[in-house]
């Protein structure tokens, strides 16, 4: 069990409003990611979650039960820090069990569920080591394997992945996601990287300066933003926004098209501009187009295949269908 | 670029220091060997020529010779024991972030600044004398007799001033290690369920090991030598009389430069023992 509620949860830092009153309710077996830009109070609200901050005012409550007042540790939630946070005089085995030696937990019980988490996490060559001989993720994977043993609740992950290289950051989100469908426990997951809330979301939350902009399923935000905020951090590349005339013929302030809406031709087309940069990715091509008279600069993916050149005049067509319009205030209107 | 030139070069450059370094440590050295295989009293005849190893059995058959070294370990023990527990206390007393900190931390250190005669000559009149010492009258107050401190608890006292004087070092090579300890691990630590009194014994003092080693290597160093809060204190007397003492007493009171200096050999091995002990137990924390 772990359903998490946030009940007009505030968190003031001084006379500093970090959090204005929030509500939230994470579902027991949830992955919830908080994603936002960096200062936007995710890491702030997981950490009143976790009970590392005390709330200024409002109840959280875990299960049903209030949790507002109980210290971290009764709370029966894990986390994962940014830094992994082992104890580095201690050998991975003493990482692992050092949350079951606190909660006292026979020796017996202990090691199997040692062995159960070092099996699970390709540890077992490396449980007499010291976290400094360890590589970002085995490192990575210790601190995953201290959370896992104490069976929480909810997993928090602080930014987890944040300090690994790419290819491992890959590897890892895939392992977590893996670990949620297995173990169907509640996560909550911090990041900035909108990829990685697309990617291991079940519900994603778009915080901004500590406001809740939109909860909801990766394709609900990615598809349905309910401002131009949401529109422009969720998806990659950007969405392209357009004003004036060209907004006003549908009937909007603002209109959004997502890079990937959009199709390119040599010869034809409502739009026009001149190629500055083209990123080559081999299944995909992101053309940087300037001199469109609609926006600054403009995203465009096109197939992989095509060969537009910095300089060269090319044709872009909307999907008309999947426009997104948004009013002077930047709320979508349907 | 290391070529045989510059290679050369500077060992040149180098010469100066490294000659002067020796000289500093060599001379001193050898003309205590020397003078410890003589019989050389200044006052009573001057050099009466060699005498073997007389010097070095005289000085260890003396009644003085062991509790000398006893009472050099016992201050030395003492010491180190009062300033790293005391000093891991302040320092993370200090740590907590509290009103007037900078000023804190400057007073605290302060004591460190004094120079050894003037604090002991401090306690001994201020606090520790039996008429007119704060100690004194601290007694008086509670309506008890005042403990004349340098005679009935010299040792006490003596370790009591030597404390007062390191404490500010190992409190301040502690607060620096401690001020690098990852917060996260103490979070972490708090989120596994480890009370205050539990983080402390499995985060914060294993962090602070290699720093606790470097402050009982260093003090040792000095406390070995210890002598003017003596020499202004007990004068040697009520099983004060340390190592470096009976050698201060040999060469100057008894005018007996030979045997002093063969003290001063066996002054050498005692620190050297001290140190292979002190490498066996804490050395290990030095690795990386």
């Amino acid at each position: 069990m772990g359903q998490i509620q946030l009940n007009q949860v505030t968190k003031r830092f001084g006379s500093v409003e970090v959090i204005p009153p929030l509500d939230l309710t994470i579902e027991d077996g949830e992955f919830c990611v908080f994603v936002g830009p960096s200062g936007c109070g995710k890491s702030t609200l997981l950490r009143l979650i976790a009970g590392l901050e005390d709330v200024s005012s409002g109840h959280i409550s875990i299960d049903g039960v209030d949790a507002t007042e109980t210290p971290p540790a009764k709370r029966g939630l894990a986390m994962v820090f940014q830094s992994y946070a082992l104890y580095p005089h201690m050998s991975v085995r003493k990482n692992i069990a050092f949350p079951m030696r606190m909660a006292g937990i026979d020796e017996a019980e202990q090691n199997r569920r040692i062995e159960a988490a070092a099996k699970a996490l390709n540890l077992t060559d490396y449980l007499e080591r010291r976290p400094g001989q360890l590589s970002g993720g085995q490192r990575q994977r210790v601190a995953i394997g201290r959370a896992i043993v104490r069976e929480p609740a909810a997993f928090l992950f602080d930014e987890p992945l944040s300090n690994l290289d790419a290819a491992l950051r890959v590897g890892m989100r895939l392992e977590i996601s893996e670990l949620h469908e297995r173990l169907e426990t509640t996560m909550i997951y911090v990041t900035h990287d909108q990829v990685e809330a697309m990617t291991m979301a079940d519900k994603i939350v778009v915080l901004r300066a500590g406001v809740i902009e939109q909860v909801g399923s990766p394709l609900e935000l990615y598809h349905a933003p309910r401002n131009q905020f949401v529109a422009g951090f969720i998806g990659s590349p950007k969405m392209n926004f357009i004003e004036g005339p060209e907004a006003a013929k549908h009937g909007a302030h603002t209109i959004g098209i997502r890079p990937e809406h959009i199709a390119v031709s040599a010869e034809s087309g409502p739009w026009s501009g001149v190629v500055s940069v083209s990123e080559h990715l081999g299944s995909d091509t992101f053309l940087h187009v300037h001199d469109t008279g609609l926006a600054e600069s403009f995203t465009v993916r096109a197939d992989g295949e095509v060969n537009f050149r910095h300089g060269d005049r090319i044709y872009m067509t909307p999907r008309e269908d999947v426009i997104h319009k948004f009013d002077a205030k930047g709320l979508r209107i349907d | 670029m290391a070529t045989q030139h510059s290679r050369s070069a500077a060992r040149v450059m180098m010469a100066p220091a490294v000659v002067l370094l020796l000289g500093w440590m060599l001379v001193p050295l050898i003309m205590t060997l020397y003078f410890s295989f003589k019989q050389y009293l200044p006052l009573r005849g001057g050099d009466l020529g060699w005498v073997g190893l007389d010097n070095y059995v005289r000085f260890v058959t003396s009644s003085a010779f062991w509790p000398s070294v006893v009472t050099t370990l016992a201050i030395v023990g003492g010491v180190l024991l009062i300033t790293v527990v005391f000093g891991v206390l302040l320092a993370v007393l200090l740590n907590q972030p509290m009103w007037g900190q900078g000023i804190v931390r400057i007073l605290v250190i302060a004591p460190f600044f004094v120079m050894p005669t003037v604090s002991a000559l401090v306690w001994k009149n201020m606090f520790m004398d039996p008429v007119n010492g704060l100690f004194a009258h601290l007694w008086k107050f509670f309506g008890a007799a005042p403990v004349e401190w340098l005679s009935q608890a010299s040792m006490t006292s003596i370790t009591m001033i030597v404390s007062w004087q390191w404490l500010p070092f190992a409190t301040l090579i502690l607060l620096t290690a401690i001020q690098s300890l990852d917060s996260e691990q103490l979070e972490a630590a708090e989120m596994d369920g480890a009370p205050p009194l539990s983080r402390f014994a499995y985060i914060t003092l294993p962090h602070l090991g290699r720093a606790i080693t470097v402050v009982i290597l260093i003090q040792t160093i000095f406390l070995l030598s210890i002598f003017a809060e003596i020499f202004v204190t007990t004068q040697g007397s009520f099983g004060t009389r340390t190592l470096t003492y009976l050698i201060y007493q040999r060469v100057l009171e008894s005018q007996n430069v030979g045997l002093g200096s063969a003290g001063g050999v066996y002054a050498i091995i005692l620190a050297n023992i001290v140190a292979i002990f002190l490498m066996r137990i804490v050395g290990k924390n030095l690795d990386a």
